[in-house]
């Protein structure tokens, strides 16, 4: 395993006992996520994001399948892996009758860090993450997007290589939104790995470098937003050309031998082209129907959106399972 | 060693927790308190029916009320479990390398703490009623009583972390004290019952702690009754101690 890789799982599954027969959660997994990325898991409610996730964070032993976390054997060295990790839970787990200092320094110590540093790390949390205004107030009493800056915080307090982040932004407010993003991808910036689940496409589609993307306990497809996208549909470009004496027909020709163009569907008022790099092939297209001296009336770039991926891959859409 | 100094910590935070709510720990003293004031003066005539143990109707009630002390003041310490349990605070210290023991030792050490304040002050409330206080001895029950005390928190620990619902957890609770309530002498005097009745009392362990705390309370340390109760309380103490450090050992929520 190179220096840089922070998870590698193979073939991990587990398999919970329910009343009627049995659940299988995670169906056999086979990930590899590298150092220094924000790798998502994209996904509905239920297809084993949070299942995958605690098993990684060892808080749920797998049935079958072998995984090694930020250098570590998940199954024979949990302690070692738990010392390298940090992990935000959907919950977050701040304890409320605490202030958000005290959360900080427990967690700190828990970690074996000595009074000076702990105090240190969390004055420098408190400020990083603009918790200062309420940072010795009871817990109890923060806001939403307080709260998960809090939770954040916690997860960072040793400064591990590797965070894990379960639904990061579900229930936060946009702007709280934004500020998370932020922090995160300052994270990734300084050196950390970040590894979240989220069913937010536009979250996917933004924040994470690489994503993975679940059904039903398994990776259905893997690899950058962008090269998922493209490896679907690519853009589509809507061209409105007048329908006298052909015009349009004509221009259907001209554009389907054209290197750029995948696919030409000529519909009852435009065409539709189907190209790998829409911001590319626009020009080219102008170019192509000046020189031949087709009037083009309107012109419109679509972007193939996770959902389409998502569609492809499982036959399902990911809108339809949010709630 | 990290486990004492992870116990410590997680002590030291809910101890911390606890005292800035004291809700809690002031209900949990409210029940022996009214059976205190309301009930037993009522003893006071029933100390005269033969059968009754000598010494005074208060000094053969106090221990008893010290026992349902034991039962009733850590019986529901579950639910602050499942509390944590829902926020997802048992789930963050999980991933973190705290020792596993140490997330239940820390919790039933300020359980303990919280008992042995309100004993002493349940037997100070009682003073001035007339109670004949005996040092040594009490502080042999007060040992006693911290056996009890982490039996019921263990037990109360780990049947949460079963259940993890507070709508499961009351009814059980409920369903097993109020029998061991009733078998074990703490109300009346199990030497006033009837035959059948004392011989179903044989397999309530807390009527061998309440039999021992009266005979340690009023100074009988020698009672055969004390060793058969610190020897019951012992074994119960160890075996609901494994069974909670499983249950907190084992995947939660």
């Amino acid at each position: 395993m190179e220096a840089s890789t922070m998870i590698r799982t193979q073939g991990l599954r587990k398999t919970f006992k329910a009343r009627r027969g049995t659940v299988e959660a995670v169906r056999g997994v086979d990930l590899t996520v590298q150092g220094g990325v924000i790798f998502g898991l994209l996904g509905p409610n239920g297809a084993g994001k949070t299942t995958l996730m605690r098993m990684l964070t060892t808080l749920l032993p797998p049935t079958d399948g072998e995984a090694t976390v930020a250098g570590h054997d998940l199954r024979r060295e949990p302690a070692r892996v738990r010392e390298r990790i940090g992990y935000v839970s959907q919950a977050g787990g701040v304890d409320i009758t605490a202030t958000g200092r005290e959360n900080l320094i427990l967690q700190g110590r828990l970690y074996g860090l000595d009074t000076a540093r702990v105090r240190e790390r969390a004055a420098t949390l408190i400020a990083a993450l603009e918790l200062d205004a309420f940072a010795d107030r009871m817990a109890g009493t923060y806001s939403g997007g307080q709260r998960r800056r809090l939770d954040l915080a916690l997860g960072l307090v040793h400064q591990p290589p590797l965070l894990f982040l379960d639904e990061p932004t579900t229930g936060l407010d946009p702007q709280s939104r934004a500020r998370l993003w932020d922090e995160v991808r300052r994270l990734r910036d300084s050196g950390t790995t970040v590894f979240l689940t989220t069913h937010y496409l536009d979250e996917a589609d933004a924040l994470c470098d690489r994503l993975a993307i679940v059904d039903e306990g398994r990776i259905v497809a893997e690899g950058t937003p962008d090269a998922l996208k493209r490896q679907i549909a690519g853009d589509v470009v809507t061209l409105g050309v007048s329908t006298h004496n052909g015009t349009l027909a004509h221009a259907r020709d001209l554009l389907q031998t054209q290197p750029f163009v995948r696919e030409v569907n000529a519909e009852e008022q435009v065409l539709r082209l189907y190209v790998t790099r829409g911001e590319e092939a626009l020009p080219s297209i102008l170019r192509v129907l000046d020189g031949a001296g087709i009037p083009l009336e309107t012109i419109a770039l679509a972007r193939p959106s996770l959902d389409d991926v998502f569609l492809r891959k499982t036959g399902h859409s990911l809108r339809d399972e949010v709630h | 060693m990290k486990t004492l100094r992870d116990t410590w910590l997680l002590f030291a935070r809910s101890m911390m927790g606890t005292l800035r709510q004291p809700v809690w720990v002031i209900v949990g003293l409210t029940q022996p308190i009214f059976f205190l004031v309301l009930f037993a003066p009522l003893l006071d005539g029933v100390s005269k029916a033969p059968g009754f143990p000598r010494g005074g109707a208060l000094n053969i009630f106090m221990p008893g009320l010290l026992v349902q002390l034991g039962l009733y003041g850590t019986a529901f310490v579950g639910f602050g479990l499942i509390a944590e349990l829902r926020a997802g605070v048992i789930e963050r210290l999980r991933v973190t390398p705290v020792s596993r023991l140490a997330l239940l030792l820390g919790r039933a050490l300020r359980d303990i703490v919280i008992l042995l304040a309100q004993s002493i002050l349940l037997v100070a409330a009682a003073w001035p009623f007339g109670l004949k206080v005996n040092l040594p001895g009490l502080a042999a029950t007060l040992g006693l009583l911290v056996l009890l005390g982490l039996v019921m928190v263990c037990c109360s620990y780990a049947v949460a972390l079963a259940l993890k619902s507070e709508d499961a957890l009351a009814p059980v609770l409920n369903t097993v004290t109020l029998p061991m309530l009733l078998l074990s002498g703490i109300l009346l005097p199990l030497s006033l019952a009837p035959g059948w009745l004392r011989a179903v009392a044989h397999v309530n362990p807390l009527a061998y702690a309440v039999d021992a705390a009266r005979s340690l309370f009023n100074g009988h340390a020698a009672d055969v009754a004390v060793t058969q109760g610190f020897i019951i309380m012992g074994v119960l103490t160890v075996l609901s101690l494994w069974w909670a450090a499983g249950a907190f050992r084992q995947a939660t929520a």
